[in-house]
């Protein structure tokens, strides 16, 4: 990757950052400590590495992305609104009555979101769902799921590891996004689930270890996945919940709550100095 | 009257997925390690490369239904009644229903008639769970003719279905000559006036039974057939309900959330009738033969006889 490209990719995740914010703030309520620390997994995704047209958000050819940890969806949103599938100021209508923009993903509701979730453990089996598809009608598109650490604690998502390896589902990419903390408290803390390589390797995966926050390491790992057939492949992602924001880092009490005025105000301040320091490079 | 074919709906519904599967190539079957049971396994033998097994993880075997279904496919994922709804019911209620997903969930071995597997296994809550889903069609066929009809309509409908069958082998009472199966529309199967019974899956042919031996006895009992308990057709029972006066319910149920409920939304609000509801009356069952159960919960032509009956006497 190179430098220009990479600085894009950090604007937009930094955009994306913003956009979580200016939603939670607007919608006195959200998850923003997990979209922060899934902004730059994601923004890759999207602006990178998927084949997704948003004027044609069906298109039956295209890659899928699953937010299996559905609550850190305010970031998903402000990408998906920097692609161009809905307008920016949707953000500011973030989980008001009427709005497009729900909660949690709501695939009827929202173009670009391809699976409605929430419900923890559930994201991960439709992508699941989704591969199969593709190995039966012989299509080569692929599928993303991003999970939270903490979600890693529902059964269901080995139910969809041991799916996912069994039906050599090597079109599938599992991300889970290692923050480290969960709505209790530390996830060691709460329920451990280290060690999780172990975990995914025993289960037949590939398994990709990274810093969440790199673009460099995230795009080997994506194009590790890419190479490797027969088997799943699960993306550790080492990050940091709140990244961006500095007030919000490593702080479990940011995991579900919208920032007040004042610290609405700050964060903007510190992202837009983010972007525009970017652009002016 | 049409030749009687002796049994149960589980093994119809393999026989039309089968023969569904033929003309439709967008039809996935999956079944967790059951299938020989739910006769998934009729399809897994013709179609190999449309069946999954996704082992004994129900929760995760409908979210990947979910996921086939978001890229165009029609899947079914079948279990025991118990654990495809029971179980399974969170995932049935966020990743099918509320996105609207063209799902066709398969509940087999409902009802006490399961038999000898006992309580754990004998759901008497499916049509319960699945009735509270929003936009979830729920249907219980009554026979042979009546499953592989409905299993067409399911894979038809666009949306998610929950089928209702059962493990012990039934006479047919339909006649595949002029038997026509339409998706939310009861059947009258006998003409009366004096009280209505309004039966569903097993127990329809028991009722049509019991109708039978009463009108020999010169009493006059209408009987319907609620195959769809969702959408219910409000018009046959309302038009009941203002012709006779009185309505009996039966179903292999428990008796909070099923059919009779169903029925009393409908007459509640709009012509108050007195309801009695024949069912499982708020327990579990037990292990045993499949007609000793039937007829010790009294669900059998001579239990419902004796209800009718006693309404007919108040």
């Amino acid at each position: 990757m190179d430098k220009a490209e990479k600085r894009a990719l950090k604007i937009c995740a930094a955009k994306a950052r913003l956009g979580a914010i200016i939603g939670t703030f607007n919608a006195k309520s959200g998850h923003p400590g997990g979209s922060l620390s899934a902004a730059d997994i994601m923004t890759y995704l999207y602006f990178k590495e998927m084949n997704v047209d948003p004027q044609n958000p069906k298109k039956a050819d295209r890659d899928r992305f699953v937010l299996s940890k559905g609550h850190c969806c305010p970031s998903l949103y402000a990408i998906l609104a920097q692609k161009g599938y809905f307008d920016w100021e949707e953000l500011t209508k973030l989980r008001h009555v009427g709005a497009m923009l729900q909660g949690h993903p709501d695939m009827k509701g929202t173009p670009g979101i391809d699976m409605s979730t929430g419900s923890l453990g559930q994201g991960v089996s439709a992508a699941c769902g989704m591969a199969l598809a593709g190995k039966i009608d012989n299509l080569d598109y692929r599928v993303y799921a991003l999970l939270g650490d903490g979600e890693c604690e529902e059964g269901q998502v080995w139910e969809a590891a041991m799916f996912a390896a069994h039906n050599k589902l090597d079109n599938l990419v599992i991300i889970v996004d290692q923050n480290g903390l969960q709505i209790d408290g530390p996830v060691s803390e709460v329920c451990g689930i280290e060690p999780l390589d172990k975990k995914f390797e025993s289960f037949g995966f590939n398994v990709v270890k990274i810093n969440g926050h790199c673009f460099d390491e995230i795009e080997s790992a994506f194009e590790n996945a890419k190479a490797t057939k027969g088997q799943p492949t699960a993306i550790l992602a080492k990050t940091v919940k709140g990244k961006g924001v500095s007030f919000m880092e490593n702080q479990v009490d940011w995991h579900g709550k919208g920032p007040n005025k004042e610290e609405y105000e700050n964060a903007c301040a510190e992202l837009q100095a983010v972007i525009d320091g970017l652009e002016a490079e | 009257m049409a030749e009687v074919v002796t049994k149960a709906t589980r093994e119809s519904f393999g026989m039309a997925l089968c023969e569904l599967a033929k003309e439709n190539d967008k039809i996935v079957v999956m079944d967790a390690d059951l299938a020989g049971a739910t006769k998934t396994s009729i399809f897994k033998k013709e179609f190999p490369e449309r069946f999954f097994d996704c082992g004994i993880a129900e929760g995760n075997m409908m979210c990947i239904a979910s996921g086939l279904a978001t890229c165009g496919k029609i899947p079914v994922a079948a279990s025991f009644a118990m654990f495809a709804t029971g179980r399974a019911f969170e995932q049935i209620r966020n990743s099918v229903g509320y996105p609207a997903l063209n799902v066709k969930i398969a509940g087999s071995h409902a009802g006490i008639s399961t038999g000898e597997d006992g309580a754990t296994h004998q759901c008497l809550e499916d049509v319960a769970l699945m009735r509270t889903i929003p936009g979830m069609t729920v249907i219980c066929p009554a026979d042979h003719y009546e499953m592989m009809a409905a299993t067409k309509a399911a894979i038809e409908h666009v949306g998610p279905v929950y089928i209702r069958l059962g493990r012990l082998a039934i006479d047919s009472f339909n006649d595949p000559e002029n038997y026509k199966f339409e998706l939310g529309k009861g059947i009258t199967l006998h003409e009366g006036n004096e009280i209505t019974v309004i039966a569903t899956g097993l127990v329809v042919n028991e009722a049509r039974k019991a109708v039978e031996e009463l009108e020999a006895e010169g009493k006059s009992v209408r009987l319907i057939n609620i195959h769809t308990i969702k959408p219910i057709d409000r018009e046959i029972i309302l038009k009941a309900a203002k012709e006779t006066g009185r309505i009996i319910t039966v179903e292999e149920h428990n008796v909070i959330g099923g059919l009779g409920d169903a029925v009393c939304d409908v007459v509640s609000s709009e012509c108050p009738v007195p309801v009695r509801k024949v069912g499982v009356y708020d327990r579990y069952g037990y292990s045993g033969p499949a007609w000793e159960l039937l007829e010790k919960f009294g669900l059998t032509a001579s239990g419902i006889k004796k209800v009718i009956l006693e309404e007919l006497e108040k």
